[in-house]
Order: C-alpha cells, then structure tokens, then sequence
C-alpha cells in the first residue's frame, strides 16, 4: 500500500472519530466513547448510537460513493469535468423526494422521504436505459442524463410552484440543499447495501477505465467489452448516487471536485484514483459535516451549501487550469 | 494468422467495404494503401471485430481476451486521456495477459518495449507532455508490450518526421522477419514499396490488387486508384518512387 493511501485511511479514521465526538451536547471524549461502544443508561448512548454514530457513517458512506462515482465517471467519459449527477439519477431522486414532501407522505411516514427518492432515482435509470439504448456511446449518455436532469428539475420547480404554503416550499428548499443532520440507523441500512453493491460493480470497470485512456477502439481492441462496461459503470452510479441523495440530498461537487485534487497524487491511472477518490471524498464529506457544526452551530448550515461554497471556487481553478493548458 | 473471407461492412445502408478476401502468414508485413475513404481503417477495425461486419475474420471469432493476446491494434487517433506515465500507459499493453500488468513476465514485457521503442530515459514522465513523435514511440511501445502474434496498425507513420517514419517501417519490418505480422495502412508509396513484404490495394471498399510491391505499384493500377502515374527512379538506396 502506497504512503497516499496509508494518509488517506488514517485521516479517514481520524475524521470519523471526530464525527462521533462533535456535537451540541457538551460531553468529554472519554464519556462519549465509552457510551458509544459500552451502552449503558441515561441519553448519552441514544446520542452517541442513534444520532451521532449515523450521522458519521453516512458522512463517511456518502463521502466515499460520491467521491467513487465522480472518479469512475470521469474514467469513463475521459473528461475531468464529468460528474455523479451528470447521468441524472441523484436529479430523479431528488424529485422523488420532493414529491414525498409536498404529498405530505414524508411527514405520515419517517422513511416516506428516502423511499420516494430511491423511486426516483430507479425511474431515472428506467428512462436512462430507454434514451441511451443498447449501443449508445458515451455522447448518447451524457446528452441522455443531462435530458432527464432537465426534466427532474422542471418536475422539482413545478412542485415548488404548486406547493400549498410557503411552509412546504421552505421544507423542500431545505432538503435540496443536503444534509446528513438528524439520520437514523434505519437510513444507513437503507442506503449502505445498494451503496456497496454499487461500489463493488465500479471496482469492476476498474481495468476498462485504465482501457479507455487510451481511447475507446484501442480498449476495444485490449479486450474490453465497452458495452458491458458501460453497464456496469451506470448501474454502480446509480446503485450509489441514488441512496446517497436519498439519505443525504444534493451534496454537489464532491465528485467532481475530489478525482481532480487526487488525480495528480496517484499518477493520473484511473483504476488507482478510484480507491483514492473514495477515501478523498469521505474525508471531504465528513470535514464539511464537521465543518457545518462547528464554524455555526446555531444556524443550522446546509451541508451541500458549505460543499458548493467550497467546491466551486476549486471548480472554476480547474477550468482556468484547463482551459490555460489548451484543452478547452 | 489472420483470414479475412468476403468481409463486408455497410454503414447507414452504404456499403464501406466489399467482399474482401486476405491471408496473412507469419513474416509478412503488409502495407494497405488506396485512397482516403477507400476502407483501410475499416477494413482492419471489422477484421479485429471491433465493428459488425458480415463475412468471416478468424480474428474477430476469437474470444475478447485471446483476440486481444492475438492481435495488437494501434488506432489512427493516438489518444492519451490522461496524464499517465510512459510506463503506466506501456504498460495498458499486459491488460489482456493474466496478471494484468502485475507479474514478473508483464514486467520484462514492458521494460523489453520501453527499451526497443528507445523511452527508457522518458519512462516516468508524463506521456501527454512528451512531442507528437515521443506519444507516437510510446503507442507503438504499448502494442509492443502486448507481445502479439499479430499487428494492425492504422497509419502509423502519419504525422511522424521522415526519421521517425523510417524508424518505425524498419521496426514494423524487424518485427515481421521475427516472424510475426503486420498489417499497416500506409500513404507513402515510397516507404510502403521499400519495407512492406507484400501490398493491397483498395479501392472504393474493393480490393483491386494484391501482391509483391512492384506488381501492385503499376501505371494502371495507381491511375485507377489514386488518378496518378508513379515515376520510378533507381538510387544507390533503393527504388524512389514519385507520385507525378
């Protein structure tokens, strides 16, 4: 195991630890801990079990699929601009969970919200395989997914301009923005299976993608099946992309943002950024989740507004960094 | 090494290339020449069965991985999406051999190509930073390192400097008296007639003719292939031959 990734797990660990301990209630390291593995009586363990614990392991979870899918996507689409959202399941699942909110269902039914948005992000990929087709390349993918983003976002602005009060409007807007506040352990065993299935059926695209650096006739010719691959690439995305806006929201720009902080630090090898990108983005994840309680704990600040604010300035140095080495 | 029987292939209803029928036997090196659009990067895209074509390639019926340890491929675009190392990408060369890259004898199959394509001193720099001809070297290395029976290679010389295009028709040429084969599309009548073994011609999806060099390089058949007379003057070095 190379150094980097010795780095990355012990700050991975590091930072999930730091997860656990942090909150509103003020209780030393050492009671937090031992409420957390030992049990016991009083609030502390419900705190520590069912509030905190969650919460970093979603961070963690979320973290790590983004980060994964935003590297297995750019693999893919040999494009350092490419994104988990851009085949537009996390914008299907959104809708469907904007659905759950203004029905009310999210309300009558505590996994209402999470149900609704996995619906949305498997109707996202139901219309993904119909536009994309068998044999569609990699053009037709993307022209496919930014079609249903755009259609999942008119449905998520018609809701918003239909809803009944400014209440249910407020409600929506909030959880568009991206959370990981107040999961359960009900939410992380609805979104870790399909998040590690996911995982494990990008592991596989992991030779296609080093394939595809050079070109898709040449990994054709190296042995790679590129429609196999491709399947495989879009049901991990989904598999992953899905749950995590189901539990989390739209957390933008961790997948973007992390394969390119790395990409130099591994070689630029795809099937190396890929583990790499999966411990990034969990770290990523979880710093601005920390982040979110610490600089205001008092205004309850949105996860994905502090992961935008940070990630598109570094977005917009990749573009100038892009376009000044003639790329664009 | 590679059968081709009465392959063809259509595009949007448009025959691109017609019944074309080829044998080639280890120690060969065959240039394809013809006009632009005559079917040469098609004829070898469907011989590796990269696109459908009708008709029989033995290539093409292969399995995807013994396909890949059978014939290397070298595509016209030399692409390199990323910024990999040389050897990182020579390397791309072993993913159709077990092991992917990681034995001992992926190793010596990569240090063998760096060293013939003369890369040794650019083995950790970044391929995308290297010159059009340096990327080029490293390509062919990458083909080298798949350690193939078999070459196809789509204008390989295309772009090059007129040293870089001699080395690479001596190499491809050294490859073919190691006893295997290679198949080149190849523009430069001049070169293709002093280091190919054998050439086709195509025209309009056909073969027209298929032989030694001097059978196929005649008044009649250029000047129904390309619209051109060739003017051929003997050197010290060999046949020149002047496209007029």
């Amino acid at each position: 195991m190379t150094p980097l990734f010795r780095l990355l797990i012990a700050l991975v660990l590091a930072l999930f630890l730091t997860s656990v301990l942090i909150g509103p209630a003020a209780v030393g390291t050492l009671a937090s801990l031992k409420a957390l593995i030992l049990g016991g009586d009083g609030p502390l363990p419900i705190v520590m079990r069912q509030i905190r614990l969650p919460r970093a392991m979603l961070g963690l979870a979320v973290g790590a699929g983004l980060g994964l899918t935003g590297a297995a996507m750019q693999g893919y689409l040999r494009n350092p601009l490419a994104e988990p959202g851009l085949i537009g399941v996390s914008g299907m699942a959104a809708l469907g969970a904007v659905i759950a909110i203004q029905t009310g269902a999210a309300l009558a039914f505590a996994l209402a919200l999470p149900v609704a948005a996995l619906t949305g992000a498997a109707v996202g990929i139901g219309l993904l395989v119909l536009l994309a087709g068998p044999r569609g390349g990699s053009v037709t993918l993307i022209l496919a997914g930014v079609a249903i983003s755009a259609m999942a976002g008119a449905g998520t602005a018609l809701v918003l301009n239909l809803s009944p009060n400014p209440y249910a409007a407020n409600e929506i807007i909030f959880w568009l923005m991206g959370s990981l506040a107040d999961r359960s352990l009900v939410h992380v065993a609805l979104a870790l299976p399909p998040l590690i299935l996911g995982a494990a059926l990008i592991a596989t695209t992991a030779r296609g993608l080093d394939a595809l650096t050079l070109g898709e006739a040449a990994a054709q010719a190296l042995g790679i099946d590129g429609t196999a691959l491709r399947w495989r690439l879009i049901a991990g995305v989904a598999l992953i992309v899905g749950p995590a806006t189901a539990v989390a929201g739209a957390i933008g720009f961790v997948g973007l943002v992390v394969p390119h902080l790395l990409r130099p630090w591994v070689g630029a090898r795809p099937s190396r950024l890929l583990p790499a990108s999966a411990l990034g983005g969990a770290a990523l994840l979880l710093v601005a989740d920390i982040a979110v309680r610490v600089i205001v704990p008092e205004r309850d600040l949105k996860l994905g507004v502090l992961t935008a604010i940070v990630g598109a300035p570094l977005f917009l140095h990749l573009i100038w960094k892009t376009r000044s080495g003639g790329r664009i | 090494m590679l059968e081709l029987q009465e392959l063809c292939v259509t595009r949007r209803n448009r025959p691109v290339l017609t019944d074309v029928s080829l044998g080639i036997r280890p120690g060969e090196f065959i240039g394809l020449i013809g006009p632009n659009g005559a079917g040469k990067s098609t004829l070898m895209e469907a011989a590796h069965g990269l696109i459908p074509a009708t008709g029989r390639s033995s290539l093409a019926m292969m399995a995807a991985p013994a396909r890949a340890r059978h014939a290397a491929y070298l595509p016209q675009a030399k692409e390199i999406a990323w910024p990999v190392s040389v050897r990182d990408l020579v390397s791309l060369g072993r993913l159709p051999w077990p092991g992917g890259g990681g034995t001992a004898a992926d190793r010596d199959a990569i240090d063998h190509a760096i060293a013939r394509m003369g890369l040794g001193e650019f083995a950790h720099r970044t391929a995308q930073r290297l010159s059009g001809g340096e990327q080029a070297r490293v390509l062919i290395a990458r083909a080298l390192a798949q350690d193939t029976p078999l070459l196809l290679a789509d204008e390989p010389i295309a772009g090059l400097d007129p040293a870089q295009q001699l080395a690479t028709m001596r190499l491809f040429s050294a490859l073919a008296q190691e006893g295997r084969g290679v198949i080149a599309s190849i523009h430069d009548l001049g070169l293709a007639a002093r280091f190919c073994t054998r050439l086709v011609l195509l025209s309009q999806g056909r073969i027209i003719a298929d032989g030694p060099p001097d059978h196929i390089l005649r008044d009649d058949l250029m000047s129904r292939a390309f619209g051109i007379t060739l003017r051929r003057v003997q050197t010290p070095d060999g046949l020149a031959i002047l496209p007029v």
